[in-house]
């Protein structure tokens, strides 16, 4: 950056802004313009016909987004139950995804495998195909009388109606081992209403269907990431794994003590990226369950679509899409916050204990 | 730019190396004659390892196998043996009668959106990477920081405002609204931004004292260096356009501008959703699939560089 300013050949601004301005129409026509529309349409009652801006279109400020956080009703009860579904989506596939990425990415990365580029294509070619392909395949697996519930039938076990299923899996636990009676939930739980769900129906844990979505999606994603693991496997130099070896540290401390600190960046990445992403899910809903059986697949993406799109409510349409773009940037605000300071006390709490260690050492010499 | 602090690097070298006085002192050293990896693994563990690898690949590779078996089934072989590695009867019955849909209209469809996008996206976002890596120009510096807050504008969001704009421009419908839109994107401008950044400027200043001009300088000296980029780019692009859902669904609902995504999507909603006609689905998820393998063979490796590049922005 520092160079000598007078004359300098690369002081160039009409070749500079030239160069910018077809990113800048498409990104501004594309992507500034159209938001700003979507806000003006998420505090108007624009209902689809005609021109939002023309002279039909009210505005009625916060209607829209006080009708899905404030007031009883239909619009706030699909919209909690879309949160509560995704939120268990997210607690499921993200921890899940993760953990299987980095386990695929220790094991490809083994000096002595043989066949590893085999292995790192299989585990991530599910990334790069299209969402819609492999969602038909699923539908397939996981039908009623499909494979996985054939494999399944070989130990012995009747597989659910998958997509049509939409019991919750803790209310299922609950009732296996006898907490509760899944058909006659305990009156405190189904009586209580909070934000238009009874606590019972908060409690309830993805739903059969969700979870086959769940299984593809941690499927498909895990490649991406044990990507990501494998470069910063790559990345440790090898005398670090020699020095702890040498030292006598066996595999296992070797892991946790070695290589788990030396993967945390890349592991809050991951969950960072994971959970920005899953909050997002779209593509499945749509090709998969539209939100069905009993709404327990819809996510706030697939119900701002169906909203405005099918049921032409478009000004709650929007203001879904931007509480949904709040939420996600305020996930990966806190998550970072939250990672990042835990790195920091910890590194604090390292020096602190050297520091003790050194002096302790001094004492006897 | 990245989240992850430069923290984590040196820790281990430190805690451990504690540990292992004391271990040294306590216990002998065990025996680490060749000093590698290869040394410690035990045989019983590399089996291990290849156990599980094995069940995760067939984990990983039965699913595109069931999908090419059941395209050459009837539906009711299919149904019955939906885990049979061998179609009885075997038919193309499936593909004939997704050769009699749309279907061959969307593949075409899908191929001249993903070309057009992809030449668009490469050239637009390298001409503007440049120049944020290299020109300087008053307000370089704002733009940067608004292409950042961009790239963190979730796509999904962008379904409703994208529609109402298309339809405000008079574009909805038409040919045009499956592709301007996505001619450029932030992340593509951000790699392209870092690896112009990465090559030596004084390159350039040779050729510019040959008197090139600055277009000239880009386009025959800069870019040519950028090979590796630009071919990562240009790989994300086509899957990116390729297997893009949402765009496409508000951009048109025209039939004969559907796209695969669409088009297949509306397998499952349509008449095909009601019976369970696999044979046809998995026909079409095959076809769908099959230029994204022939892709990602030939260049394999450029994904993973470009799966990384992703990884680099945060």
């Amino acid at each position: 950056m520092a160079r000598s300013k007078s004359g300098d050949p690369m002081r160039q601004p009409v070749a500079g802004w030239v160069f910018v301005t077809p990113m800048i129409v498409i990104l501004g026509l594309f992507l500034v313009v159209p938001i700003v529309m979507a806000l003006w349409v998420s505090v108007s009652n624009w209902t689809g016909r005609g021109s939002p801006f023309g002279g039909n279109t009210e505005f009625i400020g916060l209607k829209n987004y006080t009708d899905l956080l404030g007031k009883q009703g239909l619009a706030r009860q699909d919209f909690m139950t879309s949160l509560r579904n995704t939120f268990y989506y997210v607690l499921g596939v993200v921890p899940i995804q993760t953990a299987l990425a980095l386990l695929l990415a220790v094991l490809v990365n083994q000096k002595w495998l043989r066949g590893r580029t085999f292995f790192r294509t299989a585990f991530y070619f599910p990334s790069v195909v299209s969402s819609v392909a492999i969602s038909l395949v699923f539908l397939f697996l996981f039908a009623g009388s499909g494979a996985i519930n054939g494999v399944l039938a070989w130990f012995g076990v009747h597989g659910p109606n998958w997509f049509a299923d939409p019991r919750g899996l803790i209310h299922l636990l609950g009732d296996l081992v006898g907490v509760w009676n899944i058909d006659s939930p305990p009156a405190g739980l189904a009586g209580t209403k909070v934000m238009n769900l009874s606590l019972w129906e908060w409690i309830k844990g993805p739903s059969v269907a969700m979870t086959a979505i769940m299984f593809q999606v941690i499927w498909t994603t895990a490649g991406t990431f044990m990507l990501m693991f494998i470069a910063a496997l790559q990345d440790l130099p090898a005398e670090v794994e020699e020095a702890a070896m040498v030292d006598g540290a066996n595999a296992r401390q070797r892991f946790w003590n070695v290589t788990v600190p030396h993967l945390r960046p890349t592991i809050l990445l991951v969950v960072t990226l994971g959970v920005i992403g899953t909050w997002q899910v779209f593509d499945q809903m749509y090709v998969m369950s539209q939100g069905k059986p009993s709404k327990t697949t819809l996510t706030p993406a697939f119900l701002s679509y169906q909203a405005a799109f099918r049921d032409q409510k478009w000004g709650q349409g929007a203001a879904m899409a931007f509480l949904l773009f709040l939420l996600i940037f305020l996930l990966t605000q806190a998550q970072r916050w939250l990672l990042r300071d835990k790195d920091a006390a910890r590194e604090k709490k390292l020096e602190r204990q050297q520091r003790r260690a050194e002096k302790k050492a001094e004492v006897p010499a | 730019m990245t989240t992850a602090g430069p923290s984590g690097l040196l820790e281990p070298t430190e805690g451990p190396g504690g540990d292992a006085l004391r271990r040294v002192v306590t216990e002998p050293a065990a025996p680490t004659s060749d000093g590698q990896l290869v040394g410690r693994s035990s045989s019983g563990k590399k089996t291990l390892f290849y156990v599980l690898l094995v069940l995760f690949s067939l984990m990983y590779i039965f699913p595109f196998v069931i999908q090419l078996v059941t395209s050459f089934k009837t539906p009711a072989d299919a149904n019955n043996n939906p885990l049979g590695l061998v179609p009885n009867p075997f038919t193309t019955d499936a593909m004939q009668r997704l050769a009699d849909t749309q279907f061959p209209r969307w593949f075409f469809n899908s191929v001249w959106v993903a070309v057009i996008v992809t030449i668009a996206r490469v050239f637009f976002c390298s001409l503007a990477g440049y120049a944020l890596a290299r020109l300087k120009f008053r307000g370089r510096n704002a733009l940067f920081t608004a292409i950042l807050a961009v790239m963190s504008v979730p796509g999904i969001v962008l379904l409703l405002p994208k529609f109402l704009a298309l339809k405000y421009y008079g574009i909805y419908d038409t040919p045009s609204a499956l592709v301007v839109p996505l001619m450029c994107d932030a992340a593509g401008v951000f790699i392209m931004k870092q690896f112009f950044e990465s090559i030596p400027p004084s390159v350039e200043e040779a050729a510019r004292i040959d008197g090139a001009g600055t277009f000239r300088t880009f386009w025959s000296i800069v870019l040519p260096m950028a090979k590796p980029a630009l071919i990562t780019l240009t790989i994300l692009s086509f899957q990116g356009s390729w297997n893009e859902l949402g765009h496409f669904i508000i951009a048109t609902n025209k039939e004969s501008l559907y796209t695969l995504t669409r088009g297949v999507a509306g397998f499952t909603l349509g008449g095909l959703g009601s019976g369970n006609q696999y044979p046809i689905k998995m026909a079409a998820a095959l076809l769908m699939t099959i230029p994204t393998a022939i892709v990602f063979i030939i260049f394999q490796r450029f994904f993973t560089q470009g799966a990384n590049a992703g990884a680099d922005k945060g």
